[in-house]
């Protein structure tokens, strides 16, 4: 978890997101470093989720969601006309809190979007499940039972089931919304050592509730608070002498 | 920290037991120190014995004390200001300790300095006692108070103790050149002023970490790394 600055992989200048009239990310300003894992924490409805989703445009689904700013991944702007969604959502893949398998075979679910991007076929996706469920951790448990239906595994093993899928279709960044929140704390720390494993190749951003959590993981955290960030930074500093008052209420546990 | 209260009001009873029981664990080393300058004074080997035997106490606070760190660390996961706190309390601790020892090993200088006239570099050992002990006074009520101003005149005081020390070393040590019956007493005086020194040198430890404690910046070192050339000696 060294602290060296890397290339920004994602950046926002001035971002302020609105849900109608609900400010929901004001004015934030952020720089998410390459194959860096970067948690973020903060209370409920302070922005993390929405912050998350504006990488991948999850927000535009959501009416009267306005988003201004520079939103940047690769330094390209996200939110310009003719940004194909397709193509970025294929390069920023997403977990979610709940592991949401497809009620398909184990296989089909992660030769899933490798199909249907039509980025391999035939044999090629017998290559692609093979690579990403043992990316995952999950080869050696699951290779003969690749034609069980996806929803007779556990729980974590669903969760390493739906980031092999997100992989499977070579993102760079991997959003992930709580991915832990569903899974008991034995899983849970599996599927941190696997999140850590996953940080080397890629841009990691996790939303977390679990301030340890996002302590023992991340190389940068970002505290948000009532749509504002206020600080983002190493890991280790911001759980050790974080530079702003409220970080320091809120990793303390304190109040008053 | 001082003011601040945390969700759990456990934590924050727990955080309060051990700033009491560090606070009176350097009362009580503060306490031997003097008793043993007063066995020196009074020339009581007695008092200077109840001092050994009173350290027994000191080691327990200090047992206690890490034990208590240890199950807050493990059960609260302390973060930014109480982690340091913590980790503060754990080095503190140890100096405070030590400070307890220093006091046993300068009672244990009494009988020495009993058995024959003081040399005059006795006379000036209550008062760099005294220093030391102001010192020490300082830097407990710095950290009771969270006061880091307080802390670095505590450690803008330690120089003169040291060079106290040295003043007394050049002058016992000329003493036994000249007498060397002198040597016994001399040496028990030179060692006692030593523990003195020794003493105030814990007591900047622990006024480096209640920096540490208060503005997380480690004020340790600081002179050996912004001055990395040395001139050769």
């Amino acid at each position: 978890m060294a602290d060296v600055p890397r290339a920004a992989k994602l950046r926002t200048d001035g971002l302020n997101v609105h849900y109608g009239d609900f400010h929901a990310l004001k004015n934030v300003t952020a720089v998410i470093g390459e194959r860096r894992l970067t948690a973020l924490i903060g209370p409920s409805g302070c922005g993390k989720s929405t912050f998350l989703r504006v990488f991948n445009r999850m927000n535009d689904r959501v009416a009267g969601c306005r988003v201004e700013g520079i939103v940047e991944l690769d330094g390209q702007p996200l939110y310009r006309r003719g940004v194909d969604i397709e193509a970025l959502r294929r390069q920023v893949g997403m977990v979610f809190q709940r592991p949401n398998p497809f009620p398909l075979s184990i296989f089909e679910n992660v030769v899933f979007g490798p199909r249907i991007h039509a980025l391999a076929a035939g044999a090629e996706l017998e290559a692609v499940a093979e690579r990403c469920l043992g990316a995952v951790g999950l080869w050696d448990d699951l290779k003969d039972r690749l034609d069980d239906s996806a929803l007779t595994i556990t729980p974590e093993q669903m969760q390493r089931l739906c980031i092999a899928r997100a992989i499977a279709v070579e993102p760079d960044v991997l959003l992930m919304d709580e991915p832990c929140s569903s899974l008991d704390p034995i899983a849970t720390l599996r599927i941190e050592s696997l999140m850590r494993e996953l940080s080397h190749r890629y841009t990691i951003l996790v939303v977390t509730h679990n301030m340890q959590q996002a302590a023992r993981i991340s190389d940068d955290t970002g505290f948000l608070l009532l749509g504002e960030l206020v600080e983002l930074g190493p890991t280790a500093t911001v759980f050790t002498r974080p530079r702003d008052r409220r970080t320091e209420d809120y990793v303390t546990g304190g109040f008053g | 920290m001082t003011t601040r209260r945390h969700i759990n009001a456990q934590f924050d009873v727990e955080l309060r037991s051990l700033k009491d029981q560090i606070s009176a664990m350097g009362s009580l080393v503060d306490r031997h120190v003097g008793e043993a300058v007063a066995a020196l004074i009074e020339r009581d080997r007695e008092r200077a014995r109840r001092v050994i035997e009173a350290d027994r106490a000191v080691n327990q606070s200090e047992l206690a004390i890490d034990e208590q760190c240890i199950r807050v660390l493990a059960l609260q996961q302390p973060a930014a200001s109480d982690l340091r706190f913590i980790a503060a309390a754990l080095k503190m601790v140890t100096d405070l300790e030590r400070i307890g020892d220093l006091a046993v090993n300068m009672a244990e200088r009494v009988p020495a300095l009993c058995e024959e006239p003081a040399l005059r570099a006795v006379e000036e050992l209550p008062q760099m006692a005294a220093a030391a002990q102001t010192m020490l006074r300082d830097v407990l009520e710095a950290f009771v108070n969270g006061d880091p101003v307080k802390a670095e005149a505590v450690l803008a005081a330690d120089p003169a103790i040291d060079a106290w020390s040295v003043r007394i070393f050049d002058e016992v040590q000329s003493v036994m050149g000249r007498d060397p019956s002198s040597v016994p007493r001399g040496l028990a005086t030179i060692f006692f002023a030593k523990h003195i020194e020794r003493m105030a040198d814990h007591t900047t430890n622990v006024a480096e970490m209640v920096i540490y404690l208060v503005r997380g910046q480690d004020v340790r070192h600081a002179k050996a790394s912004s001055s990395p050339q040395q001139s050769p000696t």
